[in-house]
């Protein structure tokens, strides 16, 4: 198992940072899968976490200049690991400024992320700092529970308001009630609720627009044609939603009601981490709906995809 | 004792950083210049500045008597609270001891005539002076304080202790973990060649470990200063010793380091070769191996009046507290046999 990578580019260090510091702040630890093309930050919904669940794909030729791994076998070309992405994000903010930085698999006093870097000196001899992050190895027979999760089967998919201003609202209500409730219908429209004993509040959000239906593939096209690298099959695609054929032409049946809200009642903390932790604009930022069991949220950026899901409670 | 000066931001400074040490100030006004001093709660921590008398326009202390004194460091850093706009108008600061009332005054000559006098009270003190040599220390080194505050940087704040280790070459900063925590921290490491130094002499290959926190002081005011900073140390469980000096003024921050670093051993094919550990353990009990001996006399009796440096180095409290004491009395005999004189070499 070998995993060498070089970042140069202080841009494409900088994204990296980011997107590992936003990774950071959504949950403590997750899993972090090496392929030959992409990294995968993984949390797979577990009851203890209140069943939250993230997937994060970056695809490595956008970030690393050099990019060797050696996975497991061949058969199953890949490497998971248990990591704290705080400790990643702490090491990495330290050498932002560095002429190169490698990221490798070592096997310290424990196995190691370590993420070494020269820091540019007055002097002939450049500064060496090296970050050893403790990892664990996720032994292949627990591959299973860290696939990519499948489109759930959407009533409603909208695309969502600024983040900042979802964000300043959810804050606001978070003083008023542990549960929010997320509506969404075809027309555009989104609401946020609390009710409580004594009060109730709601924001509504209009003209923020539907995405197509069979949503997700087709923006995802639309970012392959705005990213540099030509080269993603279509196996790169986030799975289609599973379902009948009847589902498959578009998510939401054509029939549905335009005006019919499907709703989801959600730990309003759960909303927040995820607003909180976000660094960037997206290029787009959408909402899945099924009402009443899962609200599923993804933003995507130029090389990045971040999809987190957030289980209904009763 | 009087002291007047032109008010310099340097006064304030000191008094922040002596305020990351301990709650403190021990103001002990000599004949070769003001002492202010403090030292953390488990003695592990220790810094004094000195002001020579050059540095006040005018500087009397009552001949052959010596006085100290004592107080919350909270109050002196309530007189120099705001430091930009001290600087811009205070022209004057007048410093004076009053034994009889118990009372030290400041007194802030500021623009258009404006006098803002506080009358702080003290209690008597123990004299409070670490005992160290840092001429007789085998590794000294000196450089700009933004490199130094550049490695600290890449440590995380909440980081207790690193561990310094050099060759000829080159020094290593890491941070240090206990044997328990081992398998779960992020362990961060640089190296620094000897070129990027002012001065980088190393006569034996050592790692030393300590607090980081209480150097942060330092370093903040060695560099709002502008001074360069000298590091002197020896083997582990002496103190090391970090310096600022201009003209006028010595600080010294002495900070006691952990007698047996186990890392030293395991990572030897990685780092500079370390000599042995010193015969008695320490290991067990880390309060105990973080201990410096410190020179605590009762006021107002004699003490050694001359500079630090030209005292006994220094050595650790030992779990065996037979040893500690006859090390600790041993200078306290010394003292009380020659009044105001200088200990053995």
């Amino acid at each position: 198992m070998k995993f060498r990578g070089k970042i140069v580019d202080v841009a494409c260090l900088n994204h990296f940072t980011r997107v590992i510091t936003t990774v950071s702040r959504l949950t403590k630890t997750c899993v972090l899968r090496l392929t030959p093309d992409n990294l995968l930050f993984v949390l797979s919904g577990k009851v203890a976490d209140g069943g939250v669940s993230m997937w994060c794909e970056l695809s490595q030729a956008n970030f690393f200049d050099e990019y060797q791994m050696e996975g497991v076998s061949s058969e199953d070309n890949e490497i998971c690991l248990e990591v704290t992405p705080e400790n990643l994000s702490r090491a990495l903010k330290t050498v932002q400024n560095a002429k190169a930085v490698k990221v490798k698999l070592t096997k310290k006093h424990c196995p190691c992320l370590t993420i070494a870097a020269e820091l540019p000196t007055l002097s002939s001899v450049s500064r060496v700092v090296t970050h050893d992050v403790p990892v664990d190895v996720i032994p292949r027979r627990l591959w299973h529970e860290f696939k990519e999760p499948s489109m759930p089967d959407f009533d409603v998919s909208v695309y969502l308001p600024p983040l900042k201003t979802m964000k300043n609202v959810v804050d606001r209500m978070k003083n008023l009630s542990n549960f929010l409730v997320m509506e969404a219908n075809l027309s555009g429209e989104m609401n946020l609720k609390i009710e409580t004993d004594l009060v109730s509040v709601t924001t509504h959000f209009k003209d923020l627009g539907n995405p197509p239906l069979r949503a997700l593939e087709a923006l995802v096209l639309d970012l392959v044609c705005l990213s540099s690298s030509s080269s993603l099959a279509s196996t790169d695609l986030p799975p289609l939603p599973p379902g009948d054929d009847a589902s498959q032409d578009g998510g939401p049946s054509q029939s549905r009601d335009p005006e019919a809200m499907a709703q989801a009642r959600v730990d309003i903390r759960k909303l927040q981490q995820f607003l909180m932790g976000q660094q960037v604009n997206p290029s787009k930022a959408m909402c899945n709906i099924v009402h009443e069991r899962v609200v599923h949220l993804i933003l995507l950026h130029e090389d990045v995809s971040l999809q987190y899901f957030i289980p209904a409670v009763a | 004792c009087v002291c007047v000066c032109v008010y310099r931001p340097v006064l304030a400074k000191a008094i922040h950083s002596l305020s990351r040490i301990g709650d403190e100030l021990y103001v002990e006004p000599q004949e070769d210049g003001l002492a202010l001093r403090s030292v953390n709660s488990s003695r592990s921590a220790y810094a004094c500045f000195l002001f020579a008398p050059l540095f006040f326009s005018r500087y009397t202390v009552p001949r052959g008597h010596t006085f100290r004194c004592k107080m919350a460091i909270k109050s002196v850093q309530a007189v120099f609270r705001s430091l930009a706009s001290l600087e811009k108008t205070v022209e004057k600061c007048h410093i004076e001891l009053d034994e009889q009332k118990n009372r030290l005054t400041f007194t802030l000559h500021c623009k258009h005539g404006l006098l803002k006098t506080h009358n702080l009270s003290f209690q008597d003190s123990e004299s409070l002076q670490a005992v160290f040599d840092k001429d007789s220390y085998a590794n000294v080194f000196r450089s700009n304080p933004r490199l130094l505050v550049d490695t600290v940087v890449l440590f995380p704040p909440s980081l207790e202790e690193v561990t310094v280790s050099v060759n000829d070459e080159r020094m290593w900063v890491r941070n240090h973990v206990e044997e328990e925590d081992q398998s779960k921290a992020m362990l961060t490491e640089l190296c620094l060649a000897a070129d990027e130094f002012d001065h980088f002499a190393v006569q034996t290959h050592n790692s030393v470990t300590f607090c980081l926190k209480e150097l942060r002081g330092l370093l903040v005011f060695a560099e709002s200063v502008g001074l360069p900073i000298s590091m002197y140390f020896d083997e582990p469980g002496s103190p090391v010793v970090l310096s600022v000096t201009d003209s006028v003024l010595e600080g010294n921050f002495v900070l006691a380091t952990l007698s047996d670093d186990p890392n030293n051993r395991k990572n030897n094919s990685r780092r500079a070769h370390t000599p042995p550990p010193p015969p008695d353990d320490f290991m067990n009990d880390d309060i105990d191996a973080y201990l410096i001996a410190m020179d605590t006399s009762i006021a107002p009796g004699p003490s050694a009046t001359g500079p630090p440096t030209t005292a006994l180095a220094a050595s650790t409290c030992s779990k065996q507290p037979a040893a500690a004491n006859h090390r600790t009395r041993l200078h306290s005999e010394e003292e009380e046999e020659e009044a105001g004189g200088r200990g053995n070499g």
